[in-house]
């Protein structure tokens, strides 16, 4: 069993298993994205209190969601890469940080987008707030960590580190609105269920899937590409058809 | 152990301490992280005299009041057990409203009243069409539960 | 202050242009590299493949 694993986990089965899953992941990502944007648009009601300014939580709740979530898989990949020393983990993490960074940048924005008519402020260094602000440098910082390092081994390892140490940033985001007061409110998933009208929580969710379909195409189509240049002196690369054309 | 077994035992045990060391820090560092007082702090002298600081908690029912020149608010914000008052001159938040939450900034001066430079709303988790709120409204006036936090 | 305004009289637009478009177009742009990445990444290992084969070739002769 293990070694089937580890089959899956080497680069040349990968590059062809990824190639063969990219439009699937993309096809439905764009279906789901115009069938949550419709549900929320057109059928969920307007709130309450809100108005229609609530509907912004239809992408700021799944872009925030993905900006962790990618990131514990990324120190996850790091964290496999460092102790098993393969080497597609260290290639996953590597591509997953662009579009952990790219989310964390659509959080941030759509949420001043929404703090301004519905808060009376744009920005506000509240816990929340805050400790997403250090998610999106964590990020960079990975990034720009794993740029200026040559050997690219090395740069695998000192990358990952940053990626494993900054992990612990991830539970304070999710429960910051817990154990400190701020201005943000609670959450709206909790375990016993979402405080939320049906339609509403319909699109949110569709909207959350797309996203999720979206960052593995987009990951998937990036390692493609990190694969075909390190392993560029390899047989099995050479002999692609993509290359031999 | 095998190298890699040794690796992931470091991995883990380093990620502990770290945990361990930022949930001293961030201990250490609670009012800070805090973004404002409640009434109840201000009243036990936890909040920081002389200089601005916010201060949150709800809008007092039938507390706000609007000056003649129709930008001046006073009201009183309360966290249930403490009320304090505050006045501020400015645009108000379209959510500020009797009973929803509420967080401002400014100065206590020496008349016991907040003189705020900002007012924030601050809204809930909840989601819901006009029409189910106010069937939740009216259930609970039925019921005469009270809005507490 | 007239972007206040604004936003509350157009919220829907608002909502759209301010997130939804600005949403769409991060993502538009991330696809494009990565079909960039891919092409010029292809374009260099095809290079040095013949590059490897022209000098495999001259070895030979």
């Amino acid at each position: 069993m293990a070694i089937n694993w580890f089959k899956y986990s080497a680069p040349t089965t990968f590059y062809g298993l990824a190639g063969k899953l990219i439009p699937w992941f993309a096809f439905s990502a764009a279906l789901l994205f115009v069938i949550g944007l419709y549900i929320g648009f057109a059928v969920a009601p307007v709130d309450a209190q809100q108005g229609e300014f609530y509907r912004i939580i239809f992408i700021h709740v799944p872009a925030s969601i993905l900006s962790m979530f990618l990131y514990l898989v990324m120190a996850g990949y790091a964290a496999l890469g460092l102790i098993f020393n393969t080497r597609l983990s260290a290639m996953m993490a590597t591509a997953i940080a662009p579009t952990g960074a790219l989310f964390a940048f659509i959080s941030l924005w759509t949420g001043a987008l929404w703090g301004k008519p519905m808060w009376g402020a744009w920005w506000v260094w509240d816990a929340r707030l805050t400790s997403e602000l250090i998610l999106l440098f964590l990020y960079l910082g990975f990034i720009a960590l794993h740029a200026s390092i040559d050997d690219p081994r090395r740069a695998d390892r000192a990358s990952a580190l940053l990626a494993i140490v900054g992990s612990v940033n991830v539970p304070i985001i999710y429960f910051s609105v817990k154990w400190w007061n701020t201005l943000h409110q609670g959450s709206t998933i909790k375990y016993t269920g979402t405080s939320m009208h049906v339609a509403m929580q319909q699109a949110m969710f569709i909207v959350l899937l797309a996203c999720w379909l979206y960052a593995i195409a987009v990951v998937l189509a990036r390692v493609r590409s990190i694969i075909l240049e390190r392993e560029r002196n390899t047989v099995w690369i050479n002999e692609l058809p993509e290359v031999r054309s | 152990m095998k190298p890699r077994q040794k690796r992931f035992v470091f991995i883990v045990v380093a990620l502990v301490a770290l945990a361990v060391v930022v949930g001293l820090v961030l201990n250490a560092l609670e009012s800070n992280v805090n973004l404002y007082f409640t009434p109840t702090q201000v009243f036990n002298n936890e909040a920081p005299h002389g200089r601005s600081f916010r201060i949150g908690g709800l809008v007092e029912e039938g507390s706000i009041k609007r000056a003649n020149d129709g930008l001046t608010v006073n009201f009183v914000i309360t966290d249930t057990h403490k009320s304090l008052p505050v006045v501020y001159k400015g645009i108000l938040p379209d959510l500020f409203k009797e009973g929803k939450g509420v967080v401002a900034q400014g100065k206590m001066e020496a008349d016991g009243v907040m003189h705020a430079e900002e007012v924030l709303a601050k809204h809930d988790e909840n989601y819901m069409p006009p029409e189910a709120k106010d069937a939740l409204d009216k259930a609970q006036k039925a019921q005469g539960m009270e809005k507490a936090k | 202050m007239s972007l206040d305004i604004w936003m509350r009289e157009n919220p829907l637009t608002y909502v759209w242009l301010g997130s939804y478009a600005v949403a769409l177009l991060v993502f538009a742009v991330e696809v494009a590299m990565v079909i960039h990445k891919r092409k010029i990444t292809l374009r260099q290992v095809r290079l040095m493949r013949e590059a490897g084969d022209d000098a495999r070739d001259e070895g030979a002769a």
